[in-house]
């Protein structure tokens, strides 16, 4: 009888953030007619595509008690280097020698440099015992730092429309970043469910001592997490570039604050071990419908910083209270 | 003095103490002597005001009381040393000794020329020879102690616990030590004295006061009693015996340890092991004895690749010689490490009971090509649920609402799956109640007849003789008895323990 009662509860926890969104949409809904209409549907979900992407890979990390600070500059770096290599290739006028890029080649080698950045935050994690948010931190600084560089400074913009169909296009009546973003999910959610690796994930965060001694090769598995966290950053970077038409040096900035919040917001614990891919998508679309809410109700753009401040440490708070009763 | 009368302390459901009484004969030393868990730290910690929660009286200079945090009992005049050094290494000797006691200027600032003069003549009478600016982290080991005992006579307290104050210090520095106390006794100090070190209560106690398992047993004067005399009293207990399972397999050699030493750390060569050399043979239950500090956890965590470059010698599995270099390689090798701390090493406790058994086998039983196999999985849980009568509400219950004994079990059948060769099991039964206690014992037993082989650390003597064939004694990382269950008796062992190295 009462561990029915605790699985209710369990279950009616987990239902929150669900609950949360519906009743957030419901009251800006009653607020503003122009809320529930299908270009204002598929306007959301593509402004929240770039934060799932990276709020995904944030998720792996924090699941293991880890934090990556480094989102937003890789994402800025992989998408100027994506967009750079695509618009003028590698020039090496000594040795008489171009490399052009197809955007295929461009993007992958965008994605290949997301993925090395985040290889480098996790060798640096495990084989010098750094703390991840120090770690990442010294990357986000390196990053924006290498964008600079590359960028010189100047965004490099006019990439064409071929460019422009990954962040712009629409593909069987939904927007591709939407299904990026959702490809990206369903992976992940097979990838935390499913497999080997998501479970160390999860047991790692939940007593990464009983892992090791389980015989849990645990510097792989962090290696592996914050590889896939960079990559998908890159493809986050993709994504804003090709939206945007262009490749700007200060893209990204705080992006890393927001896919944090959204994986508080959907329930995933910062010490790590609990938590779920679905719980960040839901904490992603909050976010997004509480923006798009609060610029079709005309509130000031600091006002919804303060108010979005509010909502994590809402958040943060109900699942304190969740975890002392269960 | 200070007296205790009838205290008994239980920590969910366990009794440390029983009933226990004990008079502080003032301006004396007073040795309390025990074997490890017999409760001699719970009744310290009573008697300084940590655990405020227990059935008895304390009569404070005839006055009954109870201290309901340290500092009233500070206040009143009795002064803990931890076993634990309870410093903050990046603060000055001075700043640590007045932490929670500072002095202030009427202006509400830091008093520190005071603070620091005082702290100079605590050094001074300590005869420790370093600036009070000094941080901890600069000091040696026993210049912390120091700073400890410091720390403790600042409020010029009446009775001053020390509990284990030598275990981590050098001979020279317990000659200082020593001095230290009978200067402390000339000011008709009252001491109380935790040591296992029988050699030191001889030297400087005046009266001894023995527990074993959670009771008191005798009380008296330190003069014209011998070493024998009070082994005796600190053990003398029943053992219960169980009847072994007729062995299924050869007893051939399984593991071979030769020659193997383990360095504290890199910057500090000390030997925390000492040319240990050892054999196990199939179905064999390997006892290893010995106090808190011996190095039995050490061994097992080098055994199971935890230091690999702090450990040299030979390990040698099925006679093929092994480099375990990560506890990964050891999974491999058939290795299988049942820790100590159970909550700290062993449960994933926000994991459910299937999640933790199959955690480390996922790789040969659950999974293909990295995909889970959830039924593989269930399966595989339900199996050892049911073999190792497991009691739990399903498989997906969540493994910390099992109580100790079942997750006990749950992380034997955990290692169970990977089909080990060689178990090492670190104290299995601690935190255990009596029950669970033999129904573990009956599983090691049945597990070495079907051919495991077992190493056992154990510092409860009766759990050395329920399970073992053989029993090891380590002092201090060095080998001091190897003996078969036979031939063992409490104080042969226990004097094997105590023993110095020669």
């Amino acid at each position: 009888m009462q561990t029915t009662l605790e699985t209710q509860k369990q279950r009616l926890s987990k239902l929150q953030p669900l609950i949360a969104l519906f009743v957030l949409c419901l009251i800006i809904g009653l607020l503003s007619d122009k809320f529930f209409t299908v270009s204002n549907f598929w306007n959301v979900l593509r402004q929240i595509s770039v934060n799932i992407c990276l709020s995904v890979g944030m998720t792996l990390v924090v699941l293991m008690a880890g934090i990556d600070l480094s989102v937003g500059s890789v994402l800025a770096l992989c998408g100027a280097i994506t967009a750079g290599l695509f618009k003028m290739g590698i020039e090496l006028p000594s040795q008489n020698l171009y490399i052009g890029f197809t955007l295929l080649g461009a993007s992958l080698a965008g994605v290949l440099t997301g993925a090395l950045l985040g290889f480098f935050n996790g060798f640096v994690i495990t084989r010098f015992k750094v703390p991840s948010f120090v770690a990442t931190l010294a990357m986000l600084t390196v990053a924006r730092g290498l964008t600079m560089l590359w960028t010189k400074g100047f965004p490099i913009s006019g990439l064409g429309e071929q460019f422009a169909y990954m962040g712009t296009g629409w593909f069987l009546g939904v927007p591709v970043p939407v299904w990026i973003s959702a490809v990206v999910v369903a992976l992940a959610v097979f990838l935390s469910d499913k497999t080997k690796l998501g479970r160390y994930i999860y047991a790692i965060g939940g007593n990464e001592n009983a892992s090791l001694l389980s015989g849990i090769n645990i510097n792989k598995v962090k290696i592996i997490v914050y590889t896939i966290a960079g990559a998908l950053a890159a493809v986050g970077g993709l994504m804003v570039t090709s939206r945007l038409d262009s490749a700007q040096p200060n893209a990204g900035t705080g992006y890393e604050l927001d896919s944090i919040a959204a994986v508080v917001i959907g329930g995933t614990s910062l010490s790590g071990g609990k938590g779920s891919i679905w719980g960040t998508v839901l904490g992603a679309i909050i976010i997004g419908v509480l923006n798009n809410g609060l610029v079709l109700l005309n509130v000031s753009p600091f006002w919804q910083q303060v108010v979005k401040g509010f909502v994590i440490l809402l958040a943060v708070i109900i699942d304190k209270a969740n975890s002392k009763n269960g | 003095m200070l007296v205790a009368e009838n205290i008994t302390k239980r920590f969910s459901g366990v009794t440390a103490l029983d009933n226990v009484c004990l008079e502080l004969h003032e301006g004396k030393v007073n040795a309390i002597l025990g074997e490890n868990g017999a409760g001699k730290s719970t009744l310290m910690k009573i008697l300084s005001g940590v655990y405020p929660d227990y059935e008895g009286q304390l009569l404070w200079n005839g006055r009954p009381v109870r201290f309901a945090n340290t500092k009233e009992a500070q206040e009143a005049g009795i002064a803990i040393i931890h076993q634990e050094l309870n410093l903050i290494p990046y603060l000055s000797i001075t700043e640590n000794i007045f932490l929670g006691q500072e002095i202030e200027t009427i202006w509400g600032t830091l008093d520190k020329k005071k603070m620091r003069q005082t702290t100079t003549e605590l050094l001074q009478k300590l005869k420790l020879n370093v600036a009070p600016e000094t941080k901890i982290n600069e000091l040696k080991v026993g210049q912390q102690q120091l700073v400890e005992i410091a720390k403790a006579l600042l409020l010029s307290p009446q009775v001053i616990i020390m509990d284990e104050p030598t275990s981590a210090i050098t001979d020279q520095e317990v000659e200082t030590l020593f001095d230290i106390i009978n200067e402390l006794k000339q000011e008709n100090k009252t001491i109380a004295y935790i040591s296992h070190k029988l050699d030191e209560l001889f030297r400087i106690a005046d009266r001894y006061i023995v527990l074993r398992d959670g009771k008191s047993i005798d009380s008296g004067e330190m003069a014209g009693m011998n070493h024998d005399q009070l082994i005796q009293k600190m053990v003398g207990r029943e053992i219960f015996v169980h009847q072994k399972p007729a062995l299924s397999v050869p007893q051939e050699e399984l593991l071979s340890v030769q020659h193997f030493s383990l360095k504290r750390s890199t910057k500090r060569p000390e030997l925390v092991l000492d040319d240990l050399s050892f054999t196990l043979k199939r179905g064999e239950i390997l006892g290893i004895f010995g106090l808190m500090g011996a190095g039995r956890t050490e061994l097992f965590e080098a055994l199971f690749g935890l230091y690999p470059s702090l450990t040299t010698g030979t390990v040698r599995i099925e006679g093929k010689e092994v480099k375990i270099t990560s506890p990964v390689e050891a999974v491999k090798e058939g290795l299988a490490l049942v820790p100590e701390d159970r909550k700290r090493d062993g449960i994933v406790p926000i994991m459910d009971v299937k999640q933790n058994i199959s955690l480390a086998s996922l790789a040969y039983h659950v999974e293909k090509n990295g995909v889970l196999n959830t039924q593989a999985e269930t399966e595989l849980a339900t199996k050892y649920i049911q073999e190792l009568g497991i009691k739990t509400s399903s498989s997906g219950q969540l493994i910390k609402n099992l109580s100790g004994g079942n997750q006990q079990k749950a992380i034997l059948g955990k290692w169970l799956a990977t089909h080990p060769k060689i178990l090492l099991l670190d104290e299995p039964t601690r935190g255990i109640d009596v029950h669970a206690k033999s129904e573990i014992y009956k599983l090691i037993l049945q597990l070495a007849a079907s051919g495991l082989g077992i190493l056992m650390v154990s510092s409860e003597l009766p759990e050395i003789f329920a399970v073992s064939d053989r029993v090891l004694v380590l002092s201090e990382g060095t080998l001091t008895l190897e003996t078969p269950v036979e031939n063992a008796t409490e104080d042969k062992l226990l004097k094997a323990a105590i023993s110095k190295k020669c």
